[in-house]
């Protein structure tokens, strides 16, 4: 009876809405005593539990199934599919998931990917020359990013980890908006606070990254709460990406237990990219991903090929559909490679090999797919593709340029904002420093902050 | 399991530490009570008999009934709390804004983020204050900086955390923990300690609706001990302002929350016995907290006393010391004096001895006086 969970949990996730696994009670062998004075749940209230949604570990004493065979189920890594729409070489496998989302918005979505590229490729070598402090590059993810951000609406509330600049830029974020981040400007949304690519945007509801790794998916759960049960928002949700490593977290966990027994209109997108820095994903669990967790809390879940453009799409329409309409999580997990360096702090080669990486390259790269899809149709040439690089890089060096040459914000701005007001300690504190500058002043880069 | 007791403080437990506790009696010798100017002008009508819990209570219900986005959430709430604070609020309120969550500290602060940096007033309880270290990461390293990190595009401000803290005769090393020390220590973050009921409805109400994080914690000790007229209405006590709770000449007595009794008893025997005149005040914020009201006194007196439940070593008490040192120097007669826990864990069988009480503060107070 246990040994045949498995596929029952593969169907259970596979069909799009949950169904109560009903096992049969054929080879049961007790019969189970009188129960008249243990209590029970109300129908009502059996019926509400997310418990009784998808096993049935029921409270109720009468609905627990016992046999007589000793069965432990052994972890013999079950694999959960992983839905895919278009081959690596940009062939669509069933005609009938094409999301036909038309040449417009796919150009756009190629284009956006050569943007990602470009910077990447850019910011990388600006901060190996030491023009900027530090830089993560996004390089094999832009499907994850770009096929689940353009799912998403302007209401809907976005958390990441760091490795999702797809989801800014399609969301509206501005190259002048990355590049005064990463040179911590006076114009940088952030107040030149944090290190770069901690970017954040009210106006575009992305919450300010930071560095601690998977805090933010918990506030996820709370964000998808307070948009559905306090504002009573029944068209928004809540997404919360992070990655392989982060899903280790204790928060992680806590955040899916409480979004399940809460129900929070919360996608929970784990970027698979295969490492957590040096470490590769077989030492950072020993389940079947991160995705065989989600059905363990309640909660509905799907993997999907984070390389195809397509599917990522599909999968985000799906999962929005029933966060929204049925006020629920969902897990994401979209399986795909980092193929660039941590961050310019690391060197990747020390603990991979470079052939890996190639083969990741050559063989299966988020805009290989698009572009053959686009080629196929017309809607791309190699021309375009020399011009778009062409003009592209222009734009990047010419914002970076900009960016470079702005001050840094005006030095009151260490004291503002740890509080809603400036306290009377820290009045004293920035008095002291004032009154040190005095003196002392020129041995610091006066200059290079606004006055 | 033994990890937690939800009936700690059963009535006839604590009548009989209280007896006990001869040292550590509250009411029926001291005559603490919190601020008169807000019970000033009401009539009785207006006005309630209330304990700590009780009051605690009625300042959560003003706050759910003044914005209709505050919720309160946590570990057993939603049937009242394990100390009888949340009563009737889920029946009055719904259980949309008043309910459980799993067992999981850590998910209830991040949980609590994500709600208060998304439009809604959120009052997160975490059960004691002892088990508040998982939360440790989400409350320092993101409520606290919320603000500053997003360049003030987002901020945590509607964030509060109502926790138990303190001794409560029979806690140990689990139920009496004082850390307000390590929230103390983080810029962003507010820390708020009522001593009394009447204190704690007005300071827990200015809490919740403070534009900053702000962790609250409750004296449990005072929970049922304490009892007062309490405005039945909306009422605020300011943030980062002490107040004087009993004027004097020779000694500044500085306290906070449950010590404060303590500290009433010692100051009154000081006068009793020895016809010393202590100035006895109640930080009420302990971060950021009200220096001025402690220089002012300082310079008058020139001897300074502070006393925390909390160990000594980086407690509160150290940071009170070095400003009134930096501000007060030359006004100052003798050391500064702290009477304080020990640098241990809290002890069961100990406690008695364990805690700085009344004779230990009687003695420092006399010791200052004699330098």
């Amino acid at each position: 009876m246990l040994r045949s969970l498995a596929p029952r949990l593969v169907a259970a996730v596979c069909s799009s809405l949950s169904t109560r696994v009903g096992v049969s009670s054929s080879r049961a062998a007790f019969k189970a005593p009188s129960t008249s004075f243990l209590p029970t749940l109300s129908a009502a209230a059996a019926a509400s539990s997310p418990a009784h949604r998808l096993f049935s570990s029921a409270p109720n004493y009468d609905q627990r199934e016992f046999v007589g065979e000793l069965n432990v189920i052994r972890s013999d890594g079950a694999n959960l599919p992983c839905y895919r729409v278009l081959s690596p070489q940009g062939e669509v496998l069933d005609a009938a998931h094409d999301p036909e989302l038309g040449e417009e918005t796919l150009v756009k979505m190629y284009e956006t990917m050569i943007l990602m590229n470009t910077l990447d490729n850019v910011c990388y070598d600006v901060q190996r020359q030491g023009r900027i402090s530090f830089y993560m590059t996004n390089y094999g993810e832009s499907a994850s990013h770009l096929g689940s951000a353009a799912v998403l609406k302007k209401d809907d509330v976005i958390y990441g980890q760091y490795r999702e600049l797809g989801v800014l830029l399609w969301r509206g974020y501005t190259l002048e908006n990355i590049m005064n981040q990463l040179y911590s400007n006076h114009l940088d949304l952030g107040k030149g606070r944090q290190m770069p690519v901690h970017y954040g945007s009210r106006e575009l509801n992305f919450h300010t990254i930071s560095s601690p790794l998977a805090t933010q998916i918990p506030q996820a759960s709370g964000a998808g709460y307070a948009l559905r049960h306090v504002h009573g928002n029944t068209d928004a949700c809540c997404v919360c990406y992070f990655g392989d490593g982060a899903a280790s977290e204790g928060d992680f966990h806590a955040a899916l237990n409480f979004a399940a027994t809460l129900d929070s209109p919360t996608i929970f997108f784990c970027r698979n990219n295969g490492y957590a820095i040096s470490t590769p994903v077989h030492e950072q669990y020993r389940g079947d991903g991160i995705a065989a967790r989600g059905p363990g809390y309640g909660i509905d879940t799907i993997r999907v090929d984070g390389n195809d453009l397509f599917a990522v799409y599909n999968v985000m329409a799906k999962a929005r559909k029933i966060a929204t309409e049925e006020s629920r999580p969902v897990l994401v997990e979209a399986m795909s490679y980092r193929v660039g360096h941590h961050s310019t702090s690391d060197d990747s080669t020390r603990y991979r090999g470079a052939d890996e990486i190639e083969y990741w390259k050559k063989n299966d790269a988020p805009e290989t797919r698009l572009r053959g899809y686009l080629e196929a149709r017309g809607w791309w040439s190699q021309e375009r593709e020399d011009e778009e690089l062409k003009a592209t890089r222009k734009r990047v060096l010419s914002a970076l340029k900009d960016a470079e040459g702005r001050k840094k914000p005006g030095i009151d701005q260490i004291f503002h904002d740890t509080y809603a007001e400036v306290p009377p300690h820290l009045e004293r504190q920035q008095a002291q420093l004032t009154e040190h500058l005095n003196t002392q002043g020129i041995h610091y880069p006066l200059t290079d902050f606004h006055k | 399991m033994l990890r937690r007791s939800a009936t700690l403080l059963k009535t006839s437990c604590l009548r009989r530490f209280s007896v006990q506790h001869g040292i550590r009696q509250m009411s029926s010798n001291t005559e603490i009570e919190g601020d008169k100017s807000v019970v000033d002008g009401l009539d009785k009508a207006e006005l309630e008999t209330m304990n700590l819990f009780t009051a605690i209570n009625s300042g959560l219900a003003v706050a759910l009934e003044s914005d209709p986005t505050a919720c309160i959430f946590g570990e057993d709430v939603a049937f009242g709390g394990v100390f009888r604070c949340t009563m009737g609020l889920k029946d009055k309120f719904g259980g949309k804004r008043v309910f459980n969550t799993p067992l999981c500290e850590q998910g209830i602060a991040g949980l609590a983020i994500g709600m208060a940096t998304n439009g809604v007033t959120a009052i997160a309880e975490m059960q004691f204050a002892d088990y508040i270290f998982p939360a440790f990461d989400q409350i320092v390293n993101e409520a606290a900086k919320y603000r500053y990190r997003s360049g003030n595009q987002f901020d945590c401000g509607r964030l509060t955390i109502r926790t138990p803290y303190g001794a409560v005769g029979h806690g140990g090393l689990y139920h009496s923990q004082s850390p307000e020390a390590y929230f103390a220590h983080t810029p962003g973050l507010k820390v708020v300690v009522p001593s009394t009921p009447r204190e704690a409805k007005g300071l827990l109400l200015a809490s919740i609706r403070d534009p900053n994080p702000v962790v609250y914690m409750e004296p449990k000790w005072l929970y049922r001990s304490a009892v007062e007229t309490v405005p039945l209405g909306d009422y605020e006590i300011p943030l980062s302002k002490g107040r004087i709770v009993q004027s004097g000449s020779d000694v500044t007595v500085v306290g906070w929350g449950a010590q404060l009794h303590v500290l009433a008893e010692a100051v009154k025997k000081a006068k009793e016995e020895q016809q010393i005149s202590c100035e006895l005040i109640d930080l009420r914020t302990l971060y950021p907290w009200d220096e001025e009201i402690v220089f002012e006194s300082v310079r008058k007196t020139g001897r300074l006393i502070v006393s925390h439940e909390a160990p000594v070593t980086c407690g509160l008490g150290a940071e009170i010391s070095a400003r009134v040192q930096e501000e007060c120097f030359l006004h100052l007669e003798a050391p500064i004096r702290r009477v304080c826990g020990y640098d241990t864990p809290f002890p069961l069988v100990f406690e008695k001895l364990y805690y700085p009480d009344m004779l230990k503060n009687l003695e420092a107070v006399k010791d200052t006086v004699d330098f």
